[in-house]
């Protein structure tokens, strides 16, 4: 299979996982449409491409290890999850009801597959530590990946976590910002400036690798880019689009956390693009 | 003080082995800090899967003795609480054993997201070692103290709650809280304490244990305050002719129902003692199951709706009636 074609089908998983992440926010009728939009490529590049796992066996010793620290954009990793072989891509649509694996936020087994409970933003980069440091201690030779909104970085706790990560030279450790410049209440500039938000990591004495996340290619290659880096952690600022793929999510803060009607979603899937 | 020999009073005879004697007042001390340091670095020795994180008070909480032997499994975050409980949660996650130590105030006030929504919602195999709890950090004042952490804690699906009553019962807390699967927090002290168990009294998760037979009323207390419970116990017979028996309860979560039942039925009142606030520590959770399966007449001594304040640690306590002779006093009005 020729590079092109690899990126192609990734690329055509995109947008499977853009279907999927929009009718499943619309049957559960609440959820994170916006972000989770915005972190497909991001999500996909890693399952389908440099995420060393085995879907059949959650629990494989071996496996890289991903947090989704911003858990609200749960659905997203669902979808990718489901397409990965996790699971039955029909429970897709359980998302959000009673009695359904598919919590709002991913919890941890449910399905298997989720390494920790996310929700509360902030932690899952402590925990990517955590991860990181007990590889390191046992020599084991996987990675760890943290998915972060750039909204969440605003949490002390993110830079408190970031600040152990350069401490302790954790090479096997690589975040992910999902730079779409939204957050609930506005652009992230307004509420609270993050910018220069590469230069905040480089102080923290991360690697940083600046993209754009929505180029399936300069993402698959970051991910090699940050596995290659030695003696520091990496951070891959990801610049997105809120809502990305919906021309009328696109950029709207209001589609941070709102789910789209019946009438909404079949004029976001005819539009996806 | 006199030993009362009547066989309804004094020690049991089957947990008589667990004490070390009966002879309250006349107890050596020992410091718990010091013991939880030598049992983290026994630990250490026993298990290597054991990790254990600091937040910058590694010479306060003793956490310090374990660096000393196995400075590769010792990660001092800084002043960090919720990162530590969120790295804690990492290692927890790939198989170690992390106890992660702070002062038990921001255990679970400053880290309560990452102690609910990361430890004990995952269900993971953290132990949040809790130190300078209650009164027992008593001059650097109310930012420092925590008379509310066993309410936090005790709320939280999942997560199991210690508190041991001296140095020998800090020890064996630790082994149990290793041996355990799943979230732990061990309510310690910074205190040096007299020393009311043996040294191999082990540390049975999820039961209280009869210090002392009583027929009129049965004190229940944790942490220091069995130890006042039981000096005033001796007090209620010699002033009061009150026999009053004492159960340490060393869990409070999951909580010794079975026995609790049992001391309502023998006894008919029920007074908790606990170096805390009165609302929602130990003597919540015992209301909150006899006021449903076997109401009888409670007593809660604790601290009210106050904050503490800066003074000598006995000093403070008397403060709070929670000496022997306070406690004496509210049990003998009580009983009256």
């Amino acid at each position: 299979m020729s590079e092109m074609s690899e990126l192609e089908k990734l690329q055509r998983m995109c947008r499977v996982v853009r279907e999927d992440i929009l009718r499943m926010i619309a049957a559960a009728g609440s959820g994170h449409p916006g972000g989770s939009l915005s972190a497909v490529e991001i999500l996909v590049g890693l399952y389908f491409s440099r995420l060393r796992h085995r879907p059949a066996e959650p629990d494989w010793a071996e496996r890289d290890r991903f947090i989704l620290s911003k858990g609200h954009i749960a659905p997203a990793l669902y979808a990718v999850m489901a397409h990965a072989g996790y699971f039955p891509r029909e429970e897709l649509l359980t998302l959000r009801k009673l009695g359904s694996r598919l919590q709002g936020h991913p919890a941890k087994g449910r399905p298997p597959g989720i390494e920790v409970s996310t929700g509360s933003l902030g932690q899952g980069l402590s925990i990517g530590v955590g991860l990181a440091v007990a590889a390191k201690l046992c020599g084991y030779p996987w990675r760890t990946y943290v998915l972060m909104g750039d909204g969440e970085i605003q949490e002390g706790q993110i830079w408190e976590a970031a600040m152990s990560a350069g401490h302790y030279r954790l090479d096997n450790l690589c975040g992910i910002v999902d730079r779409n410049y939204m957050q609930i209440d506005g652009s992230t500039e307004d509420v609270m400036m993050l910018d220069p938000c590469a230069d905040k990591w480089r102080a923290f004495n991360w690697h940083v690798i600046e993209i754009d996340g929505h180029d399936i290619a300069q993402v698959v290659a970051a991910y090699d880019e940050a596995a290659s880096v030695k003696n520091k952690p990496t951070v891959i600022v990801a610049r997105t689009i809120k809502g990305k793929g919906v021309p009328f999510m696109e950029n709207k803060a209001a589609w941070h956390g709102k789910a789209p009607n019946a009438q909404e979603l079949e004029l976001a899937l005819s539009q996806l693009y | 003080m006199n030993i009362n020999m009547d066989m309804d009073m004094g020690p049991v005879a089957g947990e008589k082995s667990l004490l070390n004697y009966r002879d309250w007042a006349a107890l050596p001390r020992k410091s718990c800090r010091e013991a939880y340091g030598a049992a983290l670095r026994r630990l250490g020795e026993i298990n290597d899967q054991v990790v254990v994180l600091e937040a910058d008070v590694g010479n306060s909480t003793k956490s310090v003795l374990f660096s000393e032997a196995f400075p590769d499994r010792y990660f001092n975050v800084g002043i960090a609480e919720n990162n530590m409980l969120g790295v804690a949660a990492g290692l927890a996650a790939c198989g170690k054993i992390p106890f992660a130590n702070t002062f038990a105030v921001f255990a679970t006030m400053r880290a309560g997201d990452p102690l609910r929504s990361l430890i004990a919602y995952t269900g993971l195999n953290v132990k949040v070692a809790a130190s300078y709890a209650g009164l027992s950090d008593s001059y650097d004042g109310a930012t420092h103290q925590s008379v509310e952490d066993l309410a936090i804690a005790r709320a939280l699906p999942n997560l199991t709650v210690l508190v041991p009553a001296d140095a020998h019962q800090t020890v064996q807390a630790v082994m149990a809280a290793a041996a355990y699967r799943g979230p732990v927090f061990i309510r310690l002290s910074r205190a040096v304490l007299p020393v009311i168990y043996k040294e191999e009294a082990g540390f049975p998760i999820g039961r209280g244990r009869v210090l002392r037979r009583g027929a009129d009323v049965t004190l229940i207390a944790c942490g220091y305050m069995v130890y006042k419970a039981l000096q005033a116990a001796e007090m209620l017979a010699a002033d009061y002719s009150i026999k009053a028996g004492v159960i340490d309860m060393s869990t409070i979560k999951p909580l010794d129902t079975a026995l609790l039942r049992e001391a309502a039925e023998e006894t008919g009142r029920i007074v908790t003692i606990e170096e805390h606030s009165i609302h929602g520590g130990l003597g919540s959770a015992v209301a909150e199951y006899l006021i449903q399966h076997h109401p009888v007449p409670m007593r809660l001594l604790g601290l009210p709706d106050v904050f503490g304040e800066s003074g000598d640690y006995e000093a403070l306590l008397t403060h709070f009636r929670l000496d022997a002779p306070g406690i004496t006093k509210a049990v003998a009005d009580f009983c009256r």
